[in-house]
């Protein structure tokens, strides 16, 4: 609770207390807590006086900015139409089985959340996922699987 | 201004330019079709009813958002306009809940209007309503149900632009895109109001009061209640909007008439309780003046603030939770009413207080929560059983099948149905000043308020925030202390007016000793309550027949009406007297900020 109102205090000294500055500061704290708490949207409003409302709004309107909890790690797979076409559908089977999740869905020891994406701009060399900030392109199941074991070595087994 | 001239069906305008096309069309008496527009809001254009063809133009122009230029030529009603409005509208209908048999904004809702008037039939679109939509009625005062939004955010623009309370927000975006508050609370764990101005601006019937009339029925229907009834002051100069008036119709003695068909035992007058507030108001203002200017009683708060206005209340219970202090403590005038009722009221009829149900018709929807705050039992009941809406009175009317036009004009019931022009006022902003400064100069000077006809104009009209100041000169013995004082005061409507007022009283820089505040835009003529449509023009028109209402009066000053003097000496003694303490005034709560 501390944390995230210093956490806010600090985004806010850097960026500056108006409106304008809302989404950096949402930015700030998704970055280093992963998800909006209702706490830290409430410190967000505070700051910059906004009504808590106006925060959610803004921050439910991005789909990079997570208002309920995610994982530690946040896969995104591309789910518009030629990602669909060269094979998309595969790519999220293999990872539903490997994290035993469904699309949506978090894993149990929250290192993993698995969500679909509008298009990321890769669209000549789809398949397309993107992990937390990086973009893997051409992705086939087996890589999917790597990519995912290289990020936590736990779930090594069950492919 | 430079101004500009187009062609709007063939018909010539001219129109200062930064006006909008549906501006120019409004002045040539073209009627294009709006939904998500609003007089009373900034400009959206999210909806698209309005779209026009405008020569030279590929596309359909959204006419309530652009501009109109010199020398534009626009078709309102063509083909291709009228197949555009149809499908928009169909769209709109594919995705909403068209159980209009059972929707309490049946015959009075915008989509449905224009579904009829483009003849949308429902096979057109398949139905996409999502389902299992919760209706959330966990405030005392406003229901939601998003089966029934179009998403046009006029309530949004409401909170945020008249009110500047921000509860609602838009969420979410494309399919998921809803009206929601923090987090999707309940409403009332939300930091709302309840002012219900949303209510008002709500085009379907997305957002509405909750209702209470079929309690009210049944308490009408028991022999053994004794049902009394007391009606704000704006009720009576709005109600006749819903049974065929025209805006701005006085109709008092029809709609006492109709009360009394309707089944109630007893008709009273919410004026009579808005007398007594301003007396004992008014004693308190001079009370905080002796003592911060005598007894130099630091712990006094100045300016002092009205508290009529229970949508006002939660605002600063909720945003200045510091300065509490400011708020006068008297209640308001419809739980002073109720308090009575019970007491002084069931004494003198010889009934038992146990056996009264007392009923409020207010053009409120935050009346309902004050009627159900906790602390509101102060005669040993619930001192108000019930609030209504001016709306849910001209539903009782229909359902009861009263021809209201040929009703004859009856009088308020006795007691507490006695009422003078400075009760009256109360429901256009700036009202409760009026009357206030017309009892309080005279308690001090021992004249009348130096106003030609006792109008107090200053603080009377629209403007967002007024101010007047008045210099009291030979005073009488007792009051000697204000010699020479000059009073200033201030009157805000509007939350987002009452904001202003609060951020200088926050800093210590408020000029003022007095301010009236009313959360809703003029003041209870346009409450939360009112009938639906209600905009800067209806709002003139129901102040206008307020202060008719008030020159039409034997009496206009509070502290000259009979039953209140009678009151003080059968029953409540002095003001600001033991009694009064325990009936009439009030405490405040501090409320979550964000």
């Amino acid at each position: 609770m501390i944390q995230t109102k210093n956490l806010v205090k600090e985004l806010v000294d850097k960026h500056g207390c108006s409106r304008n500055n809302l989404l950096p500061i949402l930015q700030g704290v998704v970055a280093d807590e992963n998800y909006l708490t209702e706490k830290a949207m409430v410190e967000v409003a505070k700051a910059l006086d906004l009504s808590s409302a106006e925060v959610y709004g803004t921050a439910s309107f991005y789909s990079y900015l997570f208002t309920k909890p995610v994982g530690k790690n946040v896969i995104r797979v591309c789910k518009t139409i030629s990602c669909k076409m060269s094979g998309k559908q595969k790519i999220v089977q293999a990872i539903e089985k490997l994290l035993k999740i469904k699309m949506g869905e978090t894993t149990r020891d929250k290192q993993f959340t698995l969500i679909e994406s509008n298009c990321l701009g890769w669209c000549h060399k789809g398949p397309v996922m993107l992990v937390n900030d990086d973009v893997y392109s051409e992705i086939t199941p087996e890589k999917a699987i790597d990519i995912i074991r290289d990020l936590d070595p736990k779930h090594l087994t069950d492919f | 201004m430079s101004i500009i001239n187009l062609t709007i069906d063939n018909k010539k305008v001219s129109i200062e330019k930064g006006q909008t096309i549906l501006d120019a069309a409004k002045k040539v008496n073209v009627r294009i079709p709006t939904l998500c527009h609003h007089e009373d809001l900034c400009v959206a254009g999210n909806c698209r009813v309005c779209v026009v063809e405008v020569e030279g133009s590929k596309t359909l122009s959204a006419s309530c958002a652009v501009p109109a230029e010199d020398g534009m030529v626009v078709k309102t009603n063509t083909p291709k306009v009228r197949n555009a409005r149809k499908d928009i509208v169909a769209l709109l209908v594919s995705e909403h809940n068209t159980q209009c048999t059972t929707c309490y904004r049946s015959m009075n809702c915008e989509l449905q209007a224009l579904s009829a008037e483009y003849n949308i039939d429902n096979n057109r679109y398949l139905s996409v309503l999502k389902p299992n939509i919760e209706i959330d009625r966990s405030s005392w005062s406003i229901e939601k149900d998003d089966s029934k939004c179009v998403r046009c955010q006029r309530c949004v623009r409401t909170c945020a632009e008249l009110q500047h309370v921000n509860a609602l927000t838009v969420s979410g975006k494309g399919k998921d895109m809803k009206i929601s508050t923090f987090m999707d609370l309940p409403l009332n764990e939300a930091i709302c109001t309840n002012c219900g101005q949303c209510v008002i601006h709500c085009p379907t019937g997305a957002l509405t009061e909750r209702r209470y009339f079929d309690r009210v029925w049944e308490a009408i229907g028991n022999e053994k209640k004794h049902v009394v009834i007391n009606t704000a002051p704006s009720v009576r100069v709005a109600i006749g909007e819903m049974l065929g008036y025209p805006v701005g119709s006085r109709v008092t003695g029809k709609m006492v008439t109709s009360l009394k068909r309707l089944g109630v035992d007893s008709v009273l007058d919410t004026d009579f309780s808005a007398d007594l507030t301003i007396v004992e108001e008014g004693y308190e203002l001079l009370q905080r003046l002796r003592k911060a200017l005598v007894e130099n009683d630091t712990s006094i708060k100045l300016p002092m603030i009205t508290s009529c206005s229970p949508g006002w209340v939660k605002f600063i219970e909720h945003i200045f939770p510091e300065h509490l202090g400011h708020l006068s403590t008297c209640k308001s005038p419809q739980q002073m009413f109720g308090a009575l009722s019970k007491t002084y009221y069931a004494e003198k009829k010889g009934i038992d207080p146990k056996d009264i149900v007392s009923i409020s018709i207010m053009p409120c929807a935050a009346k309902k929560f004050e009627a159900n705050r906790p602390e509101m039992n102060d005669s040993g009941y619930r001192d108000i059983d019930a609030g209504l809406t001016t709306r849910e009175l001209g539903h009782m009317i229909n359902q009861a099948g009263l021809n209201f036009a040929e009703l004859e004009d009856s009088e308020f019931d006795s007691i507490m149905g006695e009422s003078t022009g400075a009760g009256a006022i109360f429901g256009a902003t700036g009202g409760v000043m009026e009357a206030a400064l017309r009892t309080a100069y005279e308690l001090v000077t021992g004249r009348d308020v130096p106003f030609d006809n006792l109008n107090i104009l200053p603080v009377r009209g629209m403007e967002g925030i007024k101010e007047a100041a008045i210099k009291l000169e030979n005073c009488l013995p007792d009051w000697s202390f204000l010699e020479g004082v000059e009073l200033k005061v201030a009157v805000a409507h509007g939350l987002i007016n009452a904001r202003k007022i609060m951020d200088q009283v926050a800093a210590g820089k408020s000029p003022y000793h007095f301010i009236e505040v009313m959360a809703c835009p003029g003041g209870c003529i346009g409450g939360g309550g009112q009938p639906i449509p209600t905009n800067d023009e209806i709002r003139k028109k129901r102040a206008e027949a307020i202060y008719e209402e008030d020159m039409n009066m034997p009496v206009r000053k509070s502290h000259k009406n009979p039953e209140i003097i009678k009151i003080y000496k059968e029953f409540l003694k002095e003001p600001l007297g033991e009694v009064s303490h325990r009936l009439l005034h009030t405490s405040y709560k501090k409320r979550n900020h964000y």
